[in-house]
C-alpha cells in the first residue's frame, strides 16, 4: 500500500515519520500510531476539540488549525493542544444587568487587547475576532454576537493571545445577553417550548427511555428528518 | 468639510452623549464627521518605555484606516483625523509623532501588521477643539450659535492629556486659553481655576478611587471658589472623575457641595440648540436644574404639579 | 554631616538599565525638587519624584518597591516644567514596568471586578498596572 501512494515526512512532537500523502492532520498523527484520548471530537470541524499548532518547514509563521480540517503536508511540525485552560465565569443570565458594562466587569482583561491581530490570524473559522474583541470593549453585544457566531470554542484565539483574553468566553457571554435582552423571540420556538411545558411530548420520551440501546440505534437510523426544501423560509 | 473621526471606546460606550452632542454641534457648523468604518481602542495611555514598540501598533493601525478611507473614496485627500477625547488625541498623536520621525520603527510596525496596507505616515492627528480653533475660528462659531449662554460661569479643565508633554499639547502647557475662548464663543464666561490643569488621579480610579476623590475635591473647590456654577472638560476620564467620583468626594469631605461636570460638546450643543442631543440625563451630577434656573433650557413642568 | 555612598557595578547595571528602558539621562538630574513641588500626587508617595530620581542615580534598586512609582498617573507635569528637560514620566515608567514584565500584576483584576467602569478608566489601569 505504501508503495503506491506518495508519502510526506510529519514531526509529531519532534519524532520524524512518513505517512501517506492526503490525509488531515488527525488522521495522519493516528496513522503514525497515536491515539487519540482527549482532543478529539467530532471529526467534522464543529465542536472545535482537536485545536492544533504547527510549524512547516522553512516557514517562520506559527500556524493553528484544527486537526481534522486540515491536510497534513511534508515537514510540518505538529503538536496537539488537547486543552486550552480558560476561565469562565460563572453567572447567572437572569441576573444580569445588560445596560451596564457586563462584559467588562466580567471579563475586565479584554481591556489589555493591544490590537495586534494574532488572535484573528490564529481562528481556524477565519472569524474576526479582534474586532469583536473591540466590540466587547464598547460593550456592544450585538456587533459580538454577530462577528462571533461562528465561534467553535476552539480555544486557539486565547492560547495565541497576549493579553490573556479568553476570546471565546467573551463572545458567547455576549451572544447569551444579545439572546436574552436584544434579539427578537422567535415565535416557532417559543411555540413549541410551549408545546414541550404542556406536555405533548411527554409520552414519547417516556416511551424513548424505556428503550434498549440496540432499538435506539435502529430508531435513530430510521428516524424521519424534516428537510425544507430549497429557497423556503420557515414559518415563524 | 468631511473629516474622518476617532470615536474612542467610551464614547460609544458610557459616554454616548459626548458623541451626539459633538456630532449635532458639528453639523450647525458645517463640519460632517465621518466615523472610521472599522477602528479599534488606541490603548488610552501610551507606552513609554523605549523598547515596547507592540503597544504603538493598535495606534497606527487605526491611522491606517484613515489611508483606507481615502484610498476608498470614502473621502477625498483628506487626511486630519479628528479626535473628541483627550486621552485618545495624545495617544495616537504620540505614536504618529514617533513613526513619522522614527523610519525603523515605522518598518517594524508595518511589517508586524502583515495583514493591513503600510502606514505612510500621512495622517495628522488633531482634537476636535484644534478644528474648532484653527480651522473654523470662534469668531465664526460665536456667530452662528442660536441661544448665547449668557450669565453661565463655566470653568475650563483642562486637565493632563490635551496639554501635555508639549509637543503633543494643543495649547501652552502652563498657561492655556483655548477653551477659555471657546467658552466665549459660546457667550459663557469663563471662570479660572488655580487647578485647572491638575491631574484628577487618571486611571487611579480603577483600585484606588479615594485618590481621586481627594482630587476630585481640590479641583471642584477650586472651580467653586471662583464662582463658577459648572466645569467643563474634554477627557471622558476626567468626566467619569470629576462627576461620577462626587458621591466619594462628599463622603470624604462633608463640606463638599455637588457641581454640574459637562463634556465641552455638551455646552456646546446647548448654545446651538441642540439640547435634545446633549444628553444632560446621562450625567451623574443632574445639570438640568442649574441650566433651567440659568434660563437656559426650558422649566419642564410635570403634570403632578 | 556628610554621607557617602559607595556606588558599586550592581548599582551602575540597575542605573543602566533604567537610562536604556526609559531613554531618558537621568545623571542629568541636578535635584532642584520641581518635579516633586509640581506633582499633583507627591502628597500620596512614600518616596518624593525628585528622590526617585536620586534613587536611580545612585543605583538603589529599593526604588522599585516604592509605592510611589505606581501613584505616578503619568500627568507629564514633571516632564513639561523639569529645567533639565528630563521626561519623569519615562522614568517611572521604567520602574513599574521592571516588575510588570516579570508577569506580576499591581492589581488584583477581581477587585476590579466589582464596579462597572467606563472603557478609558480600565484600559488605561490595566495598561498601567497589569504585566
Amino acid at each position: 500500500m505504501e508503495g503506491n501512494k506518495k508519502m510526506i515526512t510529519i514531526y509529531i512532537m519532534g519524532k520524524a515519520y512518513k505517512v501517506p500523502f492526503g490525509l488531515t492532520i488527525m488522521k495522519a498523527v493516528e496513522y503514525a500510531g497515536y491515539r487519540f484520548i482527549r482532543g478529539a471530537g467530532c471529526r467534522a470541524g464543529f465542536c472545535g476539540a482537536c485545536a492544533t499548532v504547527y510549524r512547516k518547514k522553512g516557514d517562520y509563521k506559527f500556524r493553528t488549525a484544527l486537526a481534522c480540517q486540515t491536510t497534513a503536508e511534508d515537514g510540518m511540525y505538529l503538536a496537539q493542544l488537547p486543552f486550552v485552560p480558560a476561565n469562565r465565569e460563572e453567572y447567572n443570565i437572569e441576573n444580569i444587568d445588560p445596560d451596564k458594562n457586563v462584559l467588562s466587569e466580567y471579563y475586565p482583561e479584554i481591556n489589555r487587547c493591544v490590537s495586534c491581530n494574532t488572535c484573528t490570524k490564529s481562528c481556524p473559522q477565519e472569524l474576526d475576532v479582534m474586532d469583536f474583541i473591540q466590540a466587547a470593549i464598547r460593550g456592544d453585544y450585538k456587533k459580538v454576537s454577530s462577528l462571533s457566531f461562528d465561534c467553535i470554542q476552539c480555544g486557539l484565539c486565547t492560547a495565541r493571545c497576549p493579553a490573556e483574553i479568553t476570546h471565546y468566553h467573551v463572545a458567547q457571554l455576549a451572544r447569551r445577553i444579545y439572546g436574552k435582552y436584544y434579539s427578537p423571540i422567535p415565535k416557532h420556538l417559543e411555540k413549541r417550548v410551549g408545546e414541550i411545558k404542556k406536555g405533548k411530548f411527554d409520552k414519547e420520551i417516556e416511551r424513548l427511555k424505556k428503550m434498549s440501546v440496540d432499538e435506539l440505534k435502529k430508531a435513530y437510523v430510521k428516524r424521519k428528518i424534516e428537510r425544507i426544501p430549497r429557497g423556503e423560509v420557515r414559518e415563524e | 468639510m468631511k473629516l474622518p473621526y476617532f470615536p474612542g471606546c467610551t464614547l460609544k460606550q458610557t459616554a454616548k452623549n459626548f458623541e451626539k452632542s459633538a456630532m449635532a454641534s458639528a453639523r450647525r457648523i458645517g463640519i460632517e464627521l465621518v466615523e472610521l468604518p472599522r477602528w479599534n481602542c488606541c490603548g488610552a495611555v501610551s507606552s513609554l518605555t523605549s523598547d515596547d514598540i507592540m503597544h504603538h501598533v493598535a495606534p497606527i493601525r487605526d491611522l491606517v484606516r484613515v489611508q483606507q478611507m481615502n484610498d476608498d473614496g470614502i473621502l477625498n485627500n483628506e487626511y486630519r483625523l479628528v479626535v473628541l477625547c483627550s486621552m485618545c488625541f495624545n495617544v495616537l498623536k504620540r505614536s504618529n509623532m514617533l513613526v513619522t520621525k522614527d523610519a525603523e520603527t515605522l518598518n517594524k510596525i508595518n511589517e508586524f501588521m502583515d495583514t493591513e496596507p503600510d502606514y505612510e505616515g500621512t495622517v495628522e492627528v488633531k482634537h476636535f477643539l484644534e478644528i474648532l480653533r484653527d480651522e473654523i475660528g470662534f469668531d465664526k462659531i460665536k456667530e452662528k450659535i442660536k441661544k448665547p449662554l449668557h450669565g453661565l460661569k463655566v470653568s475650563p479643565y483642562y486637565g493632563c492629556t490635551l496639554l501635555r508633554p508639549r509637543e503633543i499639547g494643543i495649547d501652552d502647557p502652563e498657561a492655556p486659553t483655548i477653551m477659555d475662548d471657546f467658552i466665549k464663543s459660546l457667550e459663557a464666561t469663563p471662570v479660572d481655576n488655580p487647578y485647572k490643569s491638575l491631574c484628577c488621579g487618571s486611571y487611579h480610579t480603577v483600585g484606588n478611587a479615594e485618590v481621586v476623590a481627594h482630587r476630585t475635591y481640590k479641583i471642584i473647590e477650586g472651580a467653586r471658589r471662583n464662582g463658577a456654577d459648572v466645569i467643563i472638560t474634554s477627557c471622558p476620564l476626567c468626566a467619569f472623575n470629576l462627576d461620577n467620583r462626587q458621591e466619594l468626594t462628599k463622603k470624604l469631605h462633608p463640606d463638599f457641595e455637588y457641581m454640574p461636570i459637562l463634556y465641552f460638546t455638551q455646552l456646546m450643543a446647548l448654545a446651538f440648540g441642540e439640547e435634545k442631543e446633549a444628553g444632560f440625563d446621562e450625567n451623574f451630577v443632574n445639570p438640568v436644574p442649574l441650566l433651567e434656573e440659568k434660563k437656559l433650557l426650558k422649566k419642564v413642568v410635570s403634570r403632578g404639579e | 554631616m556628610t554621607e557617602v555612598i559607595h556606588i558599586e557595578k550592581k548599582n551602575v547595571k540597575f542605573l543602566q538599565k533604567v537610562v536604556e528602558l526609559s531613554g531618558e539621562e537621568v545623571t542629568m538630574c541636578e535635584q532642584c525638587g520641581i518635579c516633586t513641588t509640581s506633582c499633583p500626587m507627591a502628597e500620596e508617595m512614600d518616596v518624593s519624584p525628585a528622590g526617585i530620581m536620586r534613587a536611580v542615580q545612585i543605583g538603589d534598586e529599593s526604588v522599585v518597591e516604592s509605592k510611589a512609582i505606581w501613584f505616578c498617573a503619568s500627568c507629564f507635569t514633571c516632564t513639561v516644567r523639569c529645567p533639565r528637560g528630563i521626561d519623569l514620566a519615562k522614568v517611572t515608567e521604567a520602574l513599574r514596568q521592571l516588575t510588570l514584565r516579570k508577569n506580576v500584576d499591581h492589581i488584583d483584576l477581581d477587585e476590579v471586578k466589582k464596579e462597572s467602569l467606563p472603557a478609558i478608566a480600565l484600559v488605561s489601569a490595566l495598561r498601567k498596572f497589569t504585566g
